[in-house]
């Protein structure tokens, strides 16, 4: 296993970047929080505050036509692949105009465009999904990467090891980026799992992993570039333990009692955005009115995401049944 | 031309294979072993690993790299060996192929296709004899289609792959062995349609898959007392062809279904459940069904055979919906 270290000086425009996303979608987050209070948004919500460094380091290191296949916790993913923020939330207020014209809500956004594949709920279901797309690249002589995210709970899951196997066994081009909050909705990993460093489950299958401090996004970002790199030059997959946190409940309908409020302040003063910022003013790059100037385009892009899901329209319900099958179904 | 059905079927993927460079198999013992009935043997001498690939003991993640790679622009064949098996990977096959579309506002699909043997009658008890067929006909989304004749054998891969959507194919294991002829016919083999196989005037059978021969030889038992039979061979499990029933119905009057899926909850109670909406009163009597008894399929071969649909019952079945004495 590689421990990784950031690289010693960062490039302003790439630091710049990543600040950036990790606000939008802080801000795009916070602003579903107050729109599920208000009853805009239903159904599960799972807010990704804390986790952002992850996702925006990660998906800062795929090419445009690599594809993503995340889970039910993705709308930072889908933000940082540069899915259209209005499209996201028409799709979490369930109107038409939504990426899947309401069919999806929260946890299934899905974009064709930019190869986002969703947006899966089962735990671990992405898995075996990722390894077919990598496995399609490859016979077809595409050098295109699969990247999947997935939480430290689908470790659990059969499917984790039945793909990793499959994926080292044919030597496909996957990175499994685990993102490890430590907590599968209120089971603790070491409550549940007798190997709890994940890096030595993946280490059985034959395949090189690394573990990297997941609130800080450069050292995210190196570490998947160097994941994807391995997997570009056919090497076969690569695995990432990103160590995060959430700093909210599981859901919005989760009260929490299964975590030390100690433990929860502890993390949040590692947070990934103030940690970042906190480096760039150090280093000279960033000063108080460039994060009050990206902080607000952020709020402006979230406000516009808003209008557009309010001006949006309800799919007719005769259209209930429509894309079911190639054709209708009898 | 004369040939079985596991050569009929054997064509249809070598056709498939030879004529779609996106096309290729996956599944456990499909290559070096030649598929555990035998369907693939040869495939990998003349196609070679690549489009020929084992798989490993997953099916979740065989099934699931099915659907990945079909999201990706191939066209994957995956063969499941048994139905029994196929319950490791119905989360995939019901919680995303069958929802892909759908769930993603029409942005992706997912042309798949599963095959899979089913159904018992070889004494390999319960882990590798039953019929769940119904399991997947209950879920939108999905084509399900039992070929039950060498035309359809010979062209149900054609016309799933034609479907762009997830078609799993049903292949009752003692088909494998039966010989007819190949005739022009399959060649319009959709998966929207029944068939008429025989026609009658006294009463209706529908069957499907390995009780279609079954439904055949009652017909022929019954041709002999003066009683002329209706048989229908679904074909398609999911969507049903509802109106190819009802019309037959509408001439005979009088139905009976033989399903080998256990009685309670098959789909021979969503036939008869169907038959009551839309021709209740064109009915001289109740509808009747031949199911397997509702226990594991069992061992032996006497308890096997007592267990399943057999012609003798489906014949006692047809004379007491037509109120005549067994």
């Amino acid at each position: 296993m590689n421990e990784t270290a950031p690289p010693p000086m960062v490039p302003r425009e790439l630091a710049l970047a990543l600040l950036t996303d990790m606000v939008r979608i802080r801000r795009f987050e916070e602003r579903c929080a107050d729109l599920y209070g208000q009853l805009k948004i239903r159904g599960f919500l799972h807010l990704y505050i804390g986790e952002e460094a992850v996702a925006v380091g990660a998906v800062r290191a795929l090419a445009p036509d690599d594809a993503i296949v995340a889970t039910y916790r993705e709308h930072g993913h889908a933000l940082a692949r540069g899915v259209s923020a209005e499209r996201i939330m028409a799709e979490m207020y369930g109107k038409r105009e939504g990426l899947s014209r309401g069919r999806g809500g929260s946890m299934h956004l899905f974009d064709a465009a930019t190869r986002f594949y969703g947006g899966n709920a089962i735990v671990g279901g992405g898995l075996p999904l990722a390894v077919g797309l990598a496995l399609a690249d490859r016979m077809q002589g595409r050098a295109r990467a699969t990247a999947v995210f997935f939480g430290e709970g689908a470790v659990a899951e059969g499917a984790f090891h039945e793909s990793m196997n499959l994926a080292a066994l044919w030597r496909l081009p996957v990175a499994f980026f685990c993102e490890n909050n430590f907590y599968a909705m209120g089971t603790a990993l070491v409550r549940s799992e007798s190997q709890t460093d994940l890096c030595v489950k993946a280490a059985a299958f034959g395949v090189p992993t690394s573990r990297v401090d997941g609130m800080d996004v450069l050292a995210v970002h190196h570490a998947a570039r160097e994941a994807l790199d391995h997997v570009r030059r056919g090497a076969g997959p690569y695995f990432v333990e990103f160590q995060t946190y959430r700093y909210r409940a599981h859901s919005m309908f989760d009260p929490d009692l299964y975590r030390d409020k100690a433990e929860i302040e502890a993390w949040k003063k590692r947070g990934p955005i103030h940690k970042l910022t906190h480096r760039m003013k150090a280093e000279g790059s960033l000063d108080e009115d460039d994060f009050l100037a990206l902080d607000a385009a952020a709020i402006a892009e979230v406000e516009r995401a808003v209008a557009f899901a309010e001006a949006g329209s309800w799919e007719p319900v005769e259209d209930l049944a429509r894309d079911l099958c190639a054709e209708p179904a009898r | 031309m004369k040939i079985s059905y596991r050569e009929a079927m054997r064509e249809a993927l070598r056709e498939a294979l030879a004529r779609d460079p996106r096309v290729f198999l996956m599944g456990e013992d499909v290559g070096k072993y030649g598929g555990s009935y035998a369907v693939s043997k040869g495939f990998l001498d003349e196609f070679g690993p690549e489009r020929v690939r084992d798989a490993p003991l997953s099916e979740l993640a065989f099934v699931g790299a099915g659907i990945g790679a079909a999201l990706g622009g191939m066209r994957p064949i995956v063969e499941v060996m048994t139905v029994n098996f196929s319950l490791l990977a119905l989360d995939p096959i019901v919680n995303t192929a069958a929802l892909y579309r759908h769930m993603s506002g029409g942005q992706f699909h997912v042309p798949l296709i599963i095959r899979m043997a089913t159904g018992a009658g070889r004494q390999l008890a319960a882990q590798h004899s039953h019929s769940l067929e119904n399991w997947y006909a209950h879920v939108p989304g999905l084509t399900v289609v039992a070929p039950a004749t060498i035309d359809d054998a010979r062209g149900v891969v054609a016309a799933a792959l034609a479907l762009e959507d997830p078609v799993v194919i049903f292949e009752h294991a003692l088909l494998y062995n039966t010989e007819g002829e190949l005739t022009d016919a399959w060649r319009a083999c959709d998966l929207r349609t029944a068939r008429l196989m025989r026609e009658g005037r006294d009463l209706t059978l529908v069957a499907w898959g390995g009780t279609l021969g079954k439904a055949l030889a009652a017909a022929d038992e019954l041709a002999a007392a003066g009683i002329e039979a209706d048989v229908i061979d679904l074909r398609v499990l999911r969507p049903l062809d509802d109106a190819t029933v009802m019309a037959s119905i509408r001439r005979t009057h009088r139905a009976v279904i033989v399903d080998e899926g256990w009685r309670s909850g098959s789909l021979a109670a969503e036939l008869m459940a169907r038959i009551l909406e839309q021709a209740l009163y064109d009915l001289d009597a109740p509808v009747a069904r031949v199911c397997s008894e509702e226990v594991p399929i069992p061992y032996a071969k006497h308890l096997e055979d007592a267990a399943l649909p057999q012609p003798a019952k489906i014949v006692a079945a047809a004379r007491r919906v037509l109120g005549k004495a067994t």
